[in-house]
This record gives structure tokens, sequence and C-alpha cells, in this order.
């Protein structure tokens, strides 16, 4: 690899290539020539890069070395849920039955998928408390607008046109507020307390009958598991809101909690963070949404079910079912099957009840480990026993070292960084989620190297302030990244009269 | 931090010119956002604004934040320049940097410079 002082040169793939030169050689036509469509429907200007095969393969895989992902080392990123993705479900995903499969086919042909389909929403069900689900939404963001469009239609049904106003804690997910603005609806702050749960006094004030809902992390993003939920479950309730559990920190709750059991009406899963399947890359992430016995008839259509029962001789036959008032569809087909929801199945068999359990309590035991290891040489400022994920402080007294420099310099120790300025409540916020799947070798690597780090803050803050020092890139200027955005790298010669 | 003694300030870290009707973001706020990368002014002149009511938005490489309306009035003036250059915003939060002006303004809830200060104090370690 070309490396120079920490900065590898790889040229972009346009620069790469060479007029003339070709991947493929055509045979002669063997067909009669026939005229070209009208010139105004040619184009000539694209500029696509001429190279051979091998120098396109080889192009992507240099740069496939510079990335850095779960299965090459720990990746704590909180509140997403970075666990290792068992290859098993690479196995399964790409059985023939499933992945020759086209989602118009009669129902008949492909019994086996809705069986899987069917199952899976069954066994949601009885992980989350829920009384039906949705497998169709394509990730988390896109459940919350599923659950926001059935908090609307619920008040819709019963001509409570009154109700405007969703409320939503400062340690929730930054996607909530933008979900319930898709519907136009104000979002309403909730403040936490010191000790990191909702703010009773701040929710009493908000409560009247113009609260559509409450949109709750839970565990929040302090990793905290609120010590009020079934109050503030019942608080909003009472004055005729929907309570919503955004999925996103399930890890922690699974086999322990069940959220409908906890009185909340609507909750998404990311069956990309919680079960397995793989989480980042843009997708396919895949966001199911469960909903209280109030909300059936509001479901997504179409949902998997028997369409004809069967007896001690014939198998039942599964197909779609439409709930009585349904929002509709919310995705073309039937949410991301081959690539979510066989993988989701294939981990969830794989652990059964007892196995699900152990994974949010070792999840949890990892988080407080090493929150207990790093305790005193980082600040923790909601310091009690965590859930899957805990919030430090990446700063020290007297230091200018920000969480900014800690995070880019544990990338020299072959780490990921933690996620760093979220949530916005924490000063300087380092969140770090270990996951189950970590052993505690692994623990205690990461957690010796944030003490080194700490240490290195005081004696060579230089160190930190212009790391990474040996990943292909050095530290990118972030500043002029978003003040000069180019979005583009190539602009047609009559862009600005096409403009 | 720099808090001018003329002007005033709300909890939510916006400042307001009881003189000039001038409003905008302050120099802690500014230093908590770090590098402003992105503004947009939510509001146009001759409008009414209500104390509270969102008047810009602004993005930092760390937060994103909205800016409210210290004081309720009609929009007489906005800083259109403002848009092309967020880094004013570090640089000059109560000169360059102000975003829009409310005519016949009367303002929310807010403090006086050491009020505010103190109340800053609170929020820092």
């Amino acid at each position: 690899m070309n490396k120079t002082g920490g900065t590898i040169v790889e040229p972009t793939i346009f620069e790469l290539s060479s007029p003339g030169r070709l991947g493929v050689t055509m045979p002669a036509s063997d067909v009669p020539e026939t005229a070209l469509p009208p010139k105004h429907l040619l184009r000539s200007e694209l500029p696509l890069p001429e190279l051979a095969e091998v120098d396109v393969v080889r192009h992507y895989m240099r740069l496939s070395k510079f990335n850095y992902s779960v299965d090459d080392g720990f990746y704590p990123l909180g509140s997403c849920t970075m666990k290792y993705n068992p290859k098993i479900n690479e196995d399964t995903c790409r059985l023939p039955g499933f992945l020759y499969t086209h989602p118009l086919q009669p129902i008949e042909t492909v019994q086996g998928n809705l069986v899987l389909m069917f199952e899976l929403q069954e066994w949601l069900k009885e992980i989350s408390g829920f009384a039906g689900i949705t497998l169709q939404p394509a990730a988390g963001a896109h459940g919350e607008f599923t659950g926001v469009l059935m908090m609307h239609a619920y008040h819709k049904s019963r001509n409570d046109s009154k109700r405007t106003k969703i409320l939503i804690p400062d340690a929730a997910h930054g996607t909530n507020p933008a979900s319930a603005g898709m519907l136009g609806m104000s979002v309403l702050t909730i403040p936490s307390d010191a000790r990191g749960n909702v703010d009773l006094k701040a929710l009493t004030a908000a409560c009247d009958d113009t609260v559509v809902g409450m949109m709750l992390t839970n565990p929040n993003t302090l990793g905290m598991f609120d010590e009020n939920i079934e109050k503030v479950v019942k608080m909003v309730k009472d004055c005729g809101g929907i309570m919503y559990a955004d999925g996103a920190n399930l890890n922690a709750l699974l086999g322990i909690v069940r959220p409908g059991d906890l009185g909340f009406d609507i909750m998404h899963f990311n069956l990309h963070k919680t079960f397995s399947v793989p989480h980042g890359g843009g997708g396919p992430g895949s966001g199911p949404v469960g909903v209280s016995q109030r909300l059936l008839d509001f479901l997504p259509s179409p949902l998997v079910g028997i369409v004809e029962e069967g007896d001690d001789d014939i198998e039942p036959l599964y197909g779609f079912i439409t709930p009585k008032q349904s929002i509709g569809r919310m995705k073309a087909f039937h949410g991301h099957f081959g690539g979510g929801l066989v993988r989701a199945y294939t981990y969830i068999s794989m652990h059964g009840p007892d196995g699900l359990k152990d994974i949010s309590q070792y999840a949890v035991l990892n988080a407080n480990y090493l929150q207990a290891r790093l305790r005193g040489t980082y600040k923790i400022p909601y310091d009690r026993i965590c859930m899957h994920e805990f919030v430090a402080e990446g700063s020290f007294e007297g230091s200018d070292i920000r969480a900014l420099d800690i995070a880019k310099r544990l990338m020299d120790y072959n780490f990921h960084p933690p996620t760093n300025y979220f949530p916005l409540i924490v000063h300087e916020a380092l969140m770090i989620e270990p996951t189950e799947t970590e052993n505690k070798d692994t623990l205690d690597r990461f957690a010796e190297a944030l003490i080194k780090i700490a240490e290195e803050a005081k004696s060579q803050p230089e160190l930190l302030h212009n790391a990474p020092h040996i990943t292909p890139f050095g530290r990118m200027d972030e500043v002029k990244a978003a003040r000069e955005l180019v979005l583009c790298c190539w602009l047609p010669e009559n862009y600005e009269t096409m403009k | 931090m720099n808090t001018p003694s003329n002007l005033k300030y709300t909890k939510s870290d916006e400042w307001f010119d009881p003189a000039s009707g001038a409003a905008g973001i302050t120099d802690f706020a500014q230093s908590q956002l770090s590098d402003i990368v992105f503004v947009e002014l939510l509001v146009d002149e001759g409008e009414d604004v209500t104390v509270g009511n969102a008047i810009a938005s602004v993005e930092s490489v760390k937060a994103s934040a909205e800016i409210y309306a210290p004081a309720a009035g009609k929009v007489s003036a906005v800083n259109k320049g403002l848009s092309d250059k967020p880094e004013t915003l570090n640089s000059d939060p109560f000169g360059e940097g102000w975003m829009i002006k409310i005519e016949g303004g009367s303002a929310g809830e807010v403090m006086d410079s050491t009020e505010y200060e103190k109340y800053c104090e609170g929020r820092t370690h």
C-alpha cells in the first residue's frame, strides 16, 4: 500500500481511467445493423471510467481494506448495538427457497416464506408483549413514522382532532422528533432529571388534551432504565395520549422486561441492532412495529396470517390479511425479507428464550464492567447501574482535549470510536455500548486503551489533537467538509443552462 | 465569555437588543456548538413572531439547534448574508452575526448580563 505519513493515496476510479481501455471485448455482431435512436435520446457526455476488470477489482479491494467493521474488531458505537453478526445467518438467507422467490408469486408456492414471516411476527409479539406486528418498515425511523401514522389514525378515528403535540424526552433518539415532524406534529421536549429519568414535574405540566402521545426510548440514550416508567406511562395515557417506545435499545431487555406489559402501545424493533441483521453501510435495515390491542386495527396492510384453517390432515394456508382500519402499505412488497427477516428468524431460533435472556444479561454486564473500569478516569455524569450502554465525558479538568480527540486516538489502538457528542445533554459525550458478543479480554484491552489515552491527554496532548496516526487517512477537516460541501464529482458541460 | 451588558438573554441562549430590536445567539451558545457550518433563517421580513417561535436552524459539526424568538413583534430585517457565512456566528455572534430585527419587540422572559453569566456558569463544569 502506498502510505505516506498516515495518508494512503488511492486515486478515484475516474483518475484510474485510460481512454479506450476495456473490461470486456464484444464479439463481432451477428445481427443486422439498425439505425440508432434519434439523436436527442442519445448522450455521449457521461465520463464513464474506462478500465480493465482486474484494475476495477484491485481498486475496490484496496478501498475495502481501508474499512473497519465489526468483523475487524470491537465496535462500541452507543445506541447502535453493533453486535457481531453470526455467519450462519448468511447461509440461511441464501437458501434457494428464500433467495429465488418473487414477492408476487402465488401464495401456494411460497408457504415456507410465509410461515417464516408468520412465526417471526408471533415471536416478536412474545418478546415484546404486543398484540400485533407489522414486518414492513425498512428500518427504525421508518418504523417510527409508521407508529406516528397509527397514532394519528387512532385519534382521527375517535374524532379527536385537538391532539397535535408529541412529547419527547431530551434523552430520546434524534429520529423521534423528526418522525413526529414528518406528520406536522409539534414536538415538546421533556427534560431529564438529575438521575437521568423523565422529569415528572415537566411531564405533569405537559400532559393535557392536546397530547398525541409520547415517544420514549427506554433504556434511554444515557443507558438508564427510567425508574418511574410505570408512572410516566400512566400519566400520558391518563391524558389520552399514546405511549410509543423506541426499541433501539431493546438489547437490554430481552426476556427481562416486555414493553407491552409496561403499558406501551407501540414499539419499533431494530432487527439490524437487536437481532443480528447487519447494521450500517446504508442497509438493509429492518424495523418491524408492534402494537397493543387498541391499535391492532390500524396496522399497515398486508400482514401475514392464516387464510384457511388446517386440520389433522391438511396444513393451514398462510397468506395476507388486511386490518380493518389499516393505515395502508408502508413499503412495496413485504419488508426486507431475505436481508432482514430471515437473518433475525435464524438468530431468534438459534438462541431460544433462555438464550435471548442471556444476550441481554451479558450486554448489561459488559456495559457495567466497562463503566466500572473507567470510573475515576472519566467522569460519568449519570453514575448509577447502567443498562446495555453508558455515557462518559470526554474531557478533563484544565485540559483542552475534547471527546473528538479521544475518539480519533482510539483508532490508533485499533478500536472503532464510541458514539460521540450524543446525547446532547452530556458535555463532550462518549456513549459506549460494548454488546454481549465481546469477551473480557476485549473489554479489558479497550478499557486500558481509554485509560492510556487519558494519561496521554495530560502528558502528550498533541498526540490526541493530531490523531489518528496509523489509519489510511489522518484527521479529517470536518468543518471544511461541512461548510464546503461537494456532492458531485463531475458537472456536465451545460450544467449552468440546465439549472 | 463575552456578555455585553446592554443586551438581554434567554434561557435558550439567544440575545436581544431592546434598543435596535436585533436578536441572535450568544457567545456561550456558539462556543458550546463549536464550528457552525450551516444556518437557515426560518422567518422573513414582514412576518410576525411570538416569543418561542423558531426563527433559525443552526448546525455545527457537533449538533444542530433551533433558535427561538426572544421577543414578539414584526420582523423588520433578516441578516440574509448569514447563510453564506455561517462562521460569522462563531467570530462575531453579537455583531455581524445578528439574525433578525424585531420591530416593536416586547421581550419574553429574559435575563440581564450578570444573571446570564451566572446561568452559564451553572452549565459548564
